[in-house]
This record gives C-alpha cells, structure tokens and sequence, in this order.
C-alpha cells in the first residue's frame, strides 16, 4: 500500500454556530497530484490552513507528514512547502535575495543555501536575473520561481493554492510539467485551482460542497460515475446545488 | 456605429522602460459585448485606466461615446460604469447603503433604474443590511455589478470580474451580461479564461501590450488553419515528452485529458507515422482524433508567431 502522507479524519471547523468544514475525511499518497476543488466559500481555505497548521481544527483529526494539526503545527510548518498567487515572493528583493531568504527562514545552512541556490538558478535558467529585482520579472518567470523557492527547504508536500491565475495559457501548461516533475520526484502536491481542465490534470481530485467533500476519485472515474465528458461538468453538477456559497 | 474608439494608444511606466500597452486600436460598437482576452501583464487593465480617464495614455487617442478621454474627462466619468478588477466599494457600508451613496453620486435614485438591476439585486437583497466586507467573493461581485449600473451607463467596463471566482459563479456572471447586453448596454469586459471569450461578440486576443488578433470567436477559430488532433493514453506525462520529441511535430500540449497536437505539414499520413512513433515508445490504449480547436488553441498559436 502507498505511503499515506496525509491523513485526515471527520475533520471540523467551526466559526460560531457556522460550520465552514464538516467532518471531511480523506487520505493523500506520498507523490501523487491530489486537486482540491470546489467553490468560492466552499470550505477549501479553511481546510488547507488547517492542514497547513495555520488553524486549529474545531473536532476530528488530521496528521501531515506524521505530524499532528493540534500538536505539532511547527513541525507541520517547517516540513511542507506552500506557494498561492498572491503572497509568494518579496517583489523589492531580487531573486538571488528571495532564494536566500527563503532559505534562510526554513534554517538551511550557509553552505546548504550557497548550493541550493545555484542548482535552482541553473534549473531555471535564471543567471542573468539573479540580480533583478522579483518584481521586474514577467509574471510567468515569478510563478516558477515562487515554485522553485517554495521547495527549497525540499519538503515533502506542497500546497499550491490557485498557482496559475492569471498567467497566460503557455505558462500555465509549462507550470504543470514542473509540478508533474517533482512528483516523479515523490514529492507530494495538494493544488487548488478555478481552471477545470487543470483537474483532469490531478491523479485524484476531491470536490467540496458546503463544508463537505462530495466526491473524490480519480478525473477519468468521476466522469464516468456522473455520465459526463468533462471535470467542468463534474463540478457544476455537484457545486450548482451550494446552499452556503450564496452568504 | 462605434460608441468607443481606441486610436494607438501608448502606454508606458517607469520612465518608458514598461511597455504596457504598445499602439493599440480598437472600436467596440453600441450593443456590443466586446472582450478583452489575455494574461496579467497582457495591457488590459491600462487600457481600461485610460479610456475610465484615471490615466493619461503617452500618446494615440480615444473616445467614448463621442467624447475625448483627455478633454470631456467629467463628462465620461459621469456616464460610464467601472468595475475594477480589485473590489472598491465602502467595506463599513450595508449592500444597500452602498448602492443608494453610488446613486446618489451619479444623481439618481435606485427606484429610476432598478429595472437594470433587478435580476442581480434580488439575489442581494436578504443581505441588504449586510456590510460589504462581510459579503462572500460572489456577492461583492454582484454588489459591484449593481453598483456600476445603477445610473444607466452609456458604456460598461469591467475589469477582470471573474478572475478567482469558481467556474459556477463565472457562468452565473456571464448570464448577467448576457442579459444587460439584451437591454442593450455596450459592455467591455476582460478576463484571463479563454473559455469565457467565446460568450462574447467580438474579442481582442491581447499578449505583452499588443493586441494579437480582433474578431469574433468563430473567426478566430476559422482562421486556425492547421490541422488538429488530441491524443491520449493512460501515461499522458511521457506521452507528452514523446510526441514533443517527434520529428513531425509542430506544437503539442496539454488540454484537459488529452493531447493537443499539431504537424509541420498536412500529410495524409500524419495519423499512421504518429501512432507508429508511439508504438515504439511502448504507449499503448491510444487515441488520437482530428479535433476543432478552442480559442485557447488559436491563442498558444498566436503567441508562437
């Protein structure tokens, strides 16, 4: 059996009498593409902070990487890697500076970071950017670097949430072969992301409705056991009947 | 005719050294539902500044309704409706107290008007006392659609409304549009989905400040001229890197579950060398079938010229 790498269990949260995550259980394998869908005021967030040990959860359980999400936040932070559209790199630092901090915060050493950050730019072709400044670069270039920065602690899960909005339809495919890279690598990748055809992308995505998960299989089979050809249809099946996205 | 006109405009930042936008021209005419279609970056949104006459373009001109962007500035700003991509209404206003201070702006009330908003506010309406901070994504959304339109505007520009929202709510908005069009309002609209171009009348494919193509959809599809397939097979990842290594392809990439797949040439036997290329890189259970393309497909194309 696959190496399980994150395991939840009726996993709850609560804000008031508002019930934003109710008991989803799910469980994540070591390398795979594991797409989190669902709609605006779904629950999505909610659960990644959670898993992110970023939120306490109300009830249930949930470990990441081993760690526990009421116990072991810091462990949790420490172990995973996360990159969203919008915070990802600091635009006034140039590349050389965001790799170097990045690494710095997560406490590789000197001799660790001087590594790592040549093997990245030379992996990105970069080298006559170091020098730039992050915001000067097109947005494309940010996004894979943002990626490629957001591993450089070399955890074994990342969350990306929302990584390719915005970015234009080459970009986005070219950020999708490095995200199938480094799961050959066996790194394990938990991805948001409003683009449906980006879903049958995932090996298995799960699609949230009003705090619940409501189905999760892999793309091909969800179509077939909804009888339709395409993941758009999947979610607009399933997410057109949202009661709580409305408030 | 043409109730906004675009005369090459340009636009630069930092001292000339940010090309934003680079001679565009354009016209959208009255009834229109005219879109702009490209990535962050693409110039969208300077466009949008100028002809909302909260930028001054370096140089070319441009009209609404007749009137010039640089000299009738006042008399646009109280005719036109303008949604900005980032949400800017009053936060610490209810949904109602927002839309009676816009009406109030603009010299009107909700009552003249509300028939332009009506299938938008009722939706609305159970959280009129609501602060707009407190609202979900979708409903800001709405919120400001109402906002934009409640003093009648000749034209509607709105910048990017669905960039982040779910696909539901993104064909919930289009509706919207669909039917404030057939009231007859002139709407221009941008968003980074191609698949969202095709609901308009006429788009402009932007790229790096240019404006690649303008037509309408079915043109823009008409004048792909290339023949294209989509292929699949249980291992799309190696598929992929196989058939970017074949000597007859032109371009291939992923769509979705399958393959978008493109020649050099047209040969009759394009079909049979493929499968035989990827029978020796041991793929098997293929597909492969002769596809029309989507404005995604004429828009990676576009960018390869």
């Amino acid at each position: 059996m696959a190496e399980q790498v994150i395991k939840v269990e009726r996993l709850t949260k609560r804000f008031g009498d508002f019930t934003a995550v109710d008991e989803i259980s799910f469980e994540v394998n070591k390398g795979e593409i594991f797409g989190f869908l669902g709609a605006n005021g779904a629950g999505k967030t909610t659960a990644m902070r959670m898993l992110c040990g970023l939120s306490i959860p109300t009830s249930g359980a949930a470990s990441v990487v081993g760690f526990d999400v009421y116990e072991q936040t810091e462990d949790i932070k420490k172990n995973i890697g996360y990159m969203s559209q919008r915070f990802s790199l600091y635009e006034d630092l140039t590349v050389i500076e965001n790799i170097k901090f990045y690494a710095g915060i997560y406490g590789l050493t000197k001799k660790q970071i001087k590594q790592k950050s040549e093997e990245l730019i030379d992996r990105l072709g970069l080298h006559s950017e170091t020098k730039k400044l992050v915001g000067a670069l097109p947005l494309g270039w940010k996004q894979k670097l943002a990626f490629s920065v957001a591993l450089v602690h070399e955890p074994k899960i990342i969350f990306l949430d929302e990584p390719t909005g915005g970015v234009d339809p080459v970009t986005r495919r070219q950020f999708w072969e490095m995200i199938y890279e480094v799961s050959a690598k066996g790194v394990t990748v938990f991805v948001t992301t409003h683009y449906m055809d980006e879903a049958e992308y995932c090996n298995r995505v799960s699609i949230m409705v009003d705090g619940r998960i409501e189905a999760l299989d892999a793309p091909r089979k969800l179509k077939e056991k909804f009888n339709v050809s395409s993941m758009d249809d999947v979610f607009y099946l399933l997410a057109r009947g949202a009661k709580k996205a409305a408030i | 005719m043409s109730i906004v006109e675009v005369n090459n405009i340009t636009k630069t930042y930092n001292k000339g050294t940010v090309l934003a936008t680079d001679s565009i021209s354009f016209s959208v005419s009255e009834g229109e539902l005219f879109g702009l279609i490209g990535p962050d970056g693409a110039g969208k949104t300077s466009i949008f500044r100028i002809l909302t006459t909260l930028l001054l373009a370096d140089s070319g001109t441009a009209t609404v309704n007749g009137w010039d962007v640089v000299n009738d500035y006042s008399t646009i700003r109280n005719n036109i409706g303008y949604m900005p991509g980032k949400f800017s209404l009053y936060q610490d206003l209810s949904v109602e107290e927002n839309l009676e201070f816009f009406a109030t702006i603009f010299g009107t009330t909700i009552a003249e008007n509300y028939h332009l908003i009506k299938d938008i506010y009722v939706q609305l309406e159970p959280f009129k006392d609501r602060r707009a901070g407190k609202l979900s994504g979708g409903m800001k959304q709405k919120l400001a659609l109402c906002c934009a339109l409640i003093h009648k505007p000749v034209v509607l520009f709105l910048d990017e409304p669905t960039t982040g929202v779910d696909p539901v709510s993104r064909k919930e908005f289009w509706n919207m549009l669909k039917r404030l069009k057939e009231q007859g309002i002139t709407i221009i609209v941008s968003t980074p989905y191609m698949d969202e171009a095709n609901l308009c009348d006429r788009i402009a494919l932007m790229q790096n400040g240019k404006i690649m193509s303008i037509e309408t959809p079915e043109n823009i599809i008409k004048n792909y001229k290339k023949e294209l397939w989509a292929v699949a097979s249980p291992n799309m990842h190696s598929l992929l890197t196989d058939l970017r290594e074949f000597e007859l392809t032109e371009s291939c990439y992923a769509f979705g579950d399958s393959l978008h797949l493109s020649f050099k040439e047209k040969n009759e036997d394009n079909r049979s060398k493929t499968l035989a290329f990827l029978g020796s890189r041991n793929h098997s259970s293929l597909e492969m079938n002769r596809i029309n393309p989507g404005i995604e497909d004429c828009f990676i194309s576009l960018m390869q010229q």
